[in-house]
């Protein structure tokens, strides 16, 4: 993915499926991803088919991750924070197996 | 954020956001609820952020939106940022959260401005990853100044075209476009084009792309008859017909587009009464020219309403700000005719170069409703096309029913990106008018709402 040039942009340091990314400020989830060169965000709970964004306007659900632990998260509507940890959705959000991992997410 | 506003406007577009400020400027106490992190909606997305420089990749229509930003800047409006909106009801209470917390807010009016979505494309291999809608690759450019290596442009409409002679500016080699529009559109609009004569400026703006797209070298395919896009877990091409005969190019990025329509599930999860337009096929809000809609004490502006354009919901919204000013007895029926009026005038003027576009970038059939068996239609519970028909000829009335039959618009967009087609497929096959069929009932919490979150609301109470 290119960049075009920006005013000054701080950089932020995100976490995806445990691979370092650097950011850029005011970057949505999706976009950072996007632009690090990731283009599978989760797969399906139906037919476990991969999928990534389509609408990046918080329409289609296809960007759902996990983030910080938190699962179901639209990548495109949340903004980049230091440190965020993203994690792939694979197959429907395990909210209990989510609790009993703790803060190894 | 207060728990009660004269008037709330939900979306920070140029519907909400003319609206919001107008009606601020009369005295009304007022709240702009917006799901993004700054103003502008869609067409104007991040215009806080940009710098100068992006002017002439991004055009100077797009900084019109400044003036809009400025405006509501200087205005008393309180503008809550990152709102996901989960509800409105008839009793006009707002469910949204902020931050992660859930809130109840009440006004005596709302208006309901949440624009527009881009149509449903429903393609073979539309949801292999690398597909994406060209509005999502503006955004992109828009929001963080990301540009997609090497796509294949595929449909129809003046974006489609903006957005690829953005592309260009900002450098980008474009793999190829692929125009799906019919060639018969082109003799069924020569009417609505001489009617339109008044706004022809439009219309050289549109010829200035293409001619941009041309001159570059771009492949600029016309007549394109079908598309399937190709791939196992990812985009690996796009076959397309022409003159009957299939072809076939390689890339990893392909951008969809045929349209934007209207974004009702909050309107429509309201109570409000939309109706088919079969001009621009999609369902329109049923709105006086206040907007006020067939619920009382909610009004429903721009976009949202019915496809206008950026200038036109910026009027619309303006009108529904004098509606509600009139309602809540902060405007003289008098002073409300005279604001009114040359609004009215201007809307009324833009109206034949809308058809003109309609007419022209009228998706083809085979876009509406897939023939191929295979093409996923609902996204979100991967129901075929061919499941779909099978379900009709089980007996399946209509798109409500058939969440039994196939589960078909019951997945987390709620129907936002298959309930045209599945509307539109089951009218097709039944031989009705879509208005007949009827849409997917939409209910509140039209976005995620957690438990926790709905759990603390009850404890504050």
């Amino acid at each position: 993915m290119a960049r075009l040039a920006r005013n000054t942009v701080s950089k932020v340091m995100i976490h995806f499926a445990g691979e370092p990314i650097e950011a850029q400020a005011g970057d949505s989830v999706a976009a950072a991803l996007l632009s690090a060169g990731y283009g599978v965000f989760r797969t399906t709970p139906v037919s476990g088919a991969a999928r990534g964004p389509l609408c990046m306007m918080g329409v289609c659900f296809d960007c759902l991750v996990q983030i910080d632990g938190l699962g179901n998260q639209q990548a495109c509507m949340r903004e980049v924070r230091e440190g965020m940890r993203i994690q792939p959705q694979d197959s429907a959000f395990d909210a209990v197996a989510a609790i009993s991992l703790g803060d190894t997410l | 954020m207060k728990d009660h506003y004269d008037i709330a406007v939900i979306g920070a577009g140029p519907a909400g956001m003319s609206a919001a400020s107008l009606a601020a400027a009369h005295g009304a106490c007022v709240v702009l609820l917006d799901e993004q992190m700054g103003p502008g909606g869609q067409i104007y997305r991040d215009i806080s952020r940009q710098k100068a420089a992006d002017l002439t990749i991004l055009g100077s229509d797009y900084y019109r939106g400044k003036v809009l930003v400025d405006r509501l800047a200087a205005s008393a409006v309180e503008h809550v940022k990152g709102a996901s909106i989960w509800q409105v009801s008839a009793e006009l209470e707002i469910g949204l959260t902020v931050n992660g917390v859930a809130h109840l807010i009440t006004a005596k009016h709302i208006i309901i401005a949440t624009g527009a979505q881009e149509r449903p494309f429903p393609v073979a291999g539309w949801t292999l990853p690398g597909v994406m809608n060209a509005g999502a690759a503006q955004i992109l450019l828009k929001s963080s100044g990301i540009v997609l290596p090497d796509p294949i442009f595929v449909g129809s409409g003046p974006l489609l075209y903006l957005i690829a002679y953005q592309y260009l500016r900002a450098g980008i080699k474009i793999k190829a476009v692929l125009d799906t529009t019919p060639r018969s559109n082109f003799s069924a609009s020569l009417r609505p084009l001489v009617a339109s004569f008044r706004q022809i400026g439009q219309l050289w703006k549109g010829i200035g792309w293409l001619r941009e797209l041309r001159r570059s070298g771009t492949d600029f395919v016309r007549a394109v008859e079908d598309v399937r896009i190709i791939g196992t877990d990812a985009v690996t091409g796009v076959e397309y017909k022409k003159k009957g005969t299939w072809q076939q190019l390689g890339t990893d990025t392909v951008l969809l587009h045929q349209g934007v329509v209207p974004n009702i599930n909050l309107a429509m999860a309201a109570g409000c009464v939309h109706h088919w337009s079969e001009m621009q096929l999609c369902w329109n809000a049923a709105v006086d020219d206040l907007g006020h809609s067939s619920v009382d004490g909610i009004s429903i502006a721009g976009d949202g309403v019915s496809i206008m354009g950026a200038d036109g919901a910026e009027t619309l919204g303006q009108l529904a700000a004098i509606g509600a000013l009139q309602k809540l007895c902060k405007l003289d029926p008098h002073t409300c005719l005279r604001l009114a009026e040359p609004l009215l005038d201007i809307q009324s003027r833009r109206a034949p170069f809308r058809r003109f576009v309609d007419t022209l970038y009228r998706p083809a059939a085979q876009f509406l409703h897939p023939a191929d068996e295979t093409t996923v239609v609902c996204r979100c519970e991967e129901v075929t096309a061919g499941e779909i028909r099978e379900a009709v000829r089980l007996g399946c009335k209509g798109p409500n029913q058939l969440k039994s039959f196939t589960r078909a618009g019951m997945g987390p967009c709620q129907g936002r990106f298959c309930g045209l087609t599945v509307s539109t497929m089951i009218a097709n096959e039944l031989n009705l008018p879509v208005s007949e069929v009827g849409a997917i009932r939409v209910r509140a919490p039209v976005k995620p709402l957690e438990l926790g979150q709905l759990a603390d609301l009850c404890s504050l109470e």
